[in-house]
């Protein structure tokens, strides 16, 4: 379909561990229109940020197979130098770590006119003008100085705002956004997710949006795919994942959190580690061992994405009958009380 | 009973430059902050990075200078001129970074044992016993011992860090961000085993976070920072339900909520306390831009409100 900004398929990522590739993206698959938020969520070690890499093509060492479609373009077999045309311009990437994405030998306007002359402005006078109202656009006060200050002169949130004003130089079809405030307060986090905001309704850009706050996602995204061990165990229009969350892990997550109504009581805990890359055991469901006391039948032998409902896609046959174990007690010692007083 | 008592703390940097590299002016990190800590509770100190409320947890565990007040705990001054009060093992910090805080060339063993060799004379087989005592406390597995801490999960290391922090039965634990650098699920096991440990030894803690939604899940009181000054001070009830500064209700305002139903509610929101932060936040700040001293406004809540008049 011609509507999709970007299309994965089947994306695979691996990484070699001892001699021998351990894929940390496993057969992922997702599609992005023009102007749609889609939020990636996660736990560490889940793949999110190995897929954003994958994309960009900023892996290595990695081996990735599968395809990457955007603009109608396949982006796994471009050359670097036709991967760099994109990367920068249509297609661009704000990182996690203002404290080391950016260089800190080179004032802040170099490196916005940097970009900017890779992907084709010509005059130097224009580039330093445009990397000044860039600046502006990020919501930095008196652009003109923070253009020539190095990146040590410059507090988190602005570093950042940096970062951002980089990433959308080029006025980006599509922006990857990894962690965009994770390492930033509040109130700066509410600017910056605004700023984001206001961009793409600008742009009517794309956006992929990867975080492990789910706040943000319930904000942000329109649509919420959640990862787990190198797959998607669930995507759903943002609204409905968060009223009616079908497959166990994304239950415990939203469980996990500390809210108003579990004041003093204890949060709900996933039980176990996400398993190291080389120790997976990749056949059946990859979140079985963390919840133990459902019956293996629950599972399927080769779990996949079920449309359950209306753009609503859970992967395996365990959200069926399943309830969180704390659930399960409470649903017990109710029985117990009635039992007692009949 | 009050176990920890600050009264009108200051911690100044002095700031050099010029000719001589004489002291041009100085950082007021911390700027005249009192807080009480009653035994068996949780404070809660919470502010964006730079409003001083590490600073506030290191002048408490004597790793920094101060330039003014008093610190009391258990009615004994910390802060005496030359011969130094040993609560040393009274009083213990987490650390915010599970990864750098703990020795990557030690074993467990090792870093768990060391305040406890520290501090008291033990054989081999009492500090053994000791040990595994406080794995079993923290609920690490005794197999942890000969490990080192590259080996664990960051929800274990934090584990670790804990069981250093209570191998000699402290009082109070200052923890400064134990938990922001983890992921919510393991989150979650840290809170909860905190709380236990926090009943079990009825501990006194100092928890030092930005998450204001971790912060009122753990503490009983809670004191918001501004530029090195309490803006206001309460119950979790006082703060949440009835937020009396702007500084405070804009960081209510600001935590995204994840009630899909709440979400267009809480954006007008936010824009509202935004603008009004924008048009009056200098009217809440004195002549030289510091937040005014705190006035009660009930028995247990304190605000930096203008003085009218």
């Amino acid at each position: 379909m011609s509507e999709k900004l970007l299309e994965v398929n089947d994306l695979t990522t691996s990484f070699k561990i001892k001699g021998e590739y351990y894929p940390a993206v496993d057969h992922v698959s997702f599609s992005i229109k023009p102007n749609e938020v889609l939020a990636l969520v996660g736990e560490s070690g889940s793949g999110k940020s190995a897929t954003a890499f994958s994309l960009m093509g900023l892996h290595t060492k990695a081996r990735i197979e599968g395809e990457v479609r955007f603009q109608e373009r396949e982006l796994t077999e471009l050359s670097t130098g036709k991967m760099n045309k994109i990367r920068g311009g249509d297609m661009s990437m704000i990182f996690q770590d203002p404290m080391t994405a950016l260089n800190p030998l080179m004032k802040v306007k170099l490196q916005i006119m940097e970009t900017l002359k890779l992907h084709g402005t010509k005059s130097k006078n224009e580039r330093e003008s445009y990397a000044v109202e860039l600046l502006d656009k990020v919501g930095i006060p008196r652009p003109e100085r923070v253009a020539e200050a190095f990146p040590h002169e410059l507090s988190g949130g602005m570093r950042q705002r940096v970062v951002i004003a980089i990433a959308i130089a080029n006025r980006p079809k599509l922006l990857i956004a990894d962690e965009p405030t994770t390492a930033l307060d509040v109130t700066i986090q509410a600017q910056i997710l605004d700023l984001i905001r206001d961009l793409q309704d600008d742009l009517g850009s794309g956006v992929l949006l990867i975080t492990h706050d789910l706040g943000v996602v319930a904000e942000m995204a329109d649509r919420v795919a959640v990862m787990y061990a190198g797959q998607i165990v669930e995507v759903a229009p943002v609204r409905e994942l968060f009223k009616n969350p079908r497959h166990p892990y994304t239950r415990s997550l939203l469980n996990s959190l500390p809210s108003e109504d579990m004041l003093g009581s204890k949060l709900h805990v996933i039980e176990g580690v996400v398993p190291p890359l080389n120790k997976m055991d990749r056949d059946g469901c990859r979140f079985a061992p963390r919840i133990p006391w459902v019956p293996a039948s629950e599972h399927e032998d080769n779990p996949e994405l079920r449309e359950i409902a209306g753009d609503h896609f859970v992967r395996c046959t365990c959200y069926r009958n399943f309830h969180l174990n704390n659930e399960e007690t409470a649903a017990e010692s109710l029985e117990t009380g009635t039992g007692g007083r009949a | 009973m009050t176990l920890l008592e600050i009264k009108d703390l200051k911690v100044h940097y002095p700031i050099k430059g010029g000719f001589f590299n004489t002291v041009k002016d100085y950082v007021k990190a911390v700027d005249g902050v009192s807080i009480n800590i009653p035994e068996g509770t949780s404070y809660g100190l919470v502010g964006e990075s730079g409003s001083g409320k590490t600073t506030t947890g290191k002048a408490v565990m004597g790793l920094n200078h101060i330039t003014g007040g008093d610190i009391l705990f258990d009615g004994r001054k910390l802060n005496t001129s030359g011969r130094k009060v040993d609560v040393r093992d009274d009083i213990q910090m987490i650390f915010q970074d599970p990864y750098s805080s703990l020795n990557a060339r030690k074993r467990v063993i090792d870093i768990v044992a060391e305040p406890i060799r520290n501090y008291h004379k033990q054989s081999k087989n009492e500090l053994m016993e000791a040990v595994l005592d406080l794995l079993d406390r923290v609920g690490l597995p005794r197999d942890a011992l000969y490990k080192y801490p590259h080996e664990f999960s960051g929800g274990q290391r934090q584990r670790i860090g804990v069981a250093r922090a209570i191998a000699l039965n402290p009082k109070l634990i200052i923890a400064d961000e134990p938990v922001s650098a983890l992921d919510v699920s393991v989150q979650a096991q840290v809170l909860n085993f905190m709380q236990e440990i926090q009943r079990d030894m009825n501990l006194t803690m100092m928890f030092i976070a930005h998450d204001l939604g971790v912060v009122r899940h753990m503490c009983q009181h809670i004191g918001i920072m501004y530029q090195g000054r309490l803006v206001e001070e309460g119950t979790a009830e006082d703060i949440f339900s009835n937020p009396q500064h702007i500084y405070t209700k804009r960081l209510i305002a600001a935590i995204p909520d994840t009630n899909v139903d709440r979400i267009e509610r809480n954006l007008e929101m936010r824009q509202t306390v935004k603008t009004e932060y924008d048009q009056n936040f200098s009217d809440y700040l004195d002549d030289g831009g510091r937040a005014f001293p705190l006035q009660s406004i009930s028995e247990t809540h304190r605000v930096a409100l203008p003085v009218k008049g």
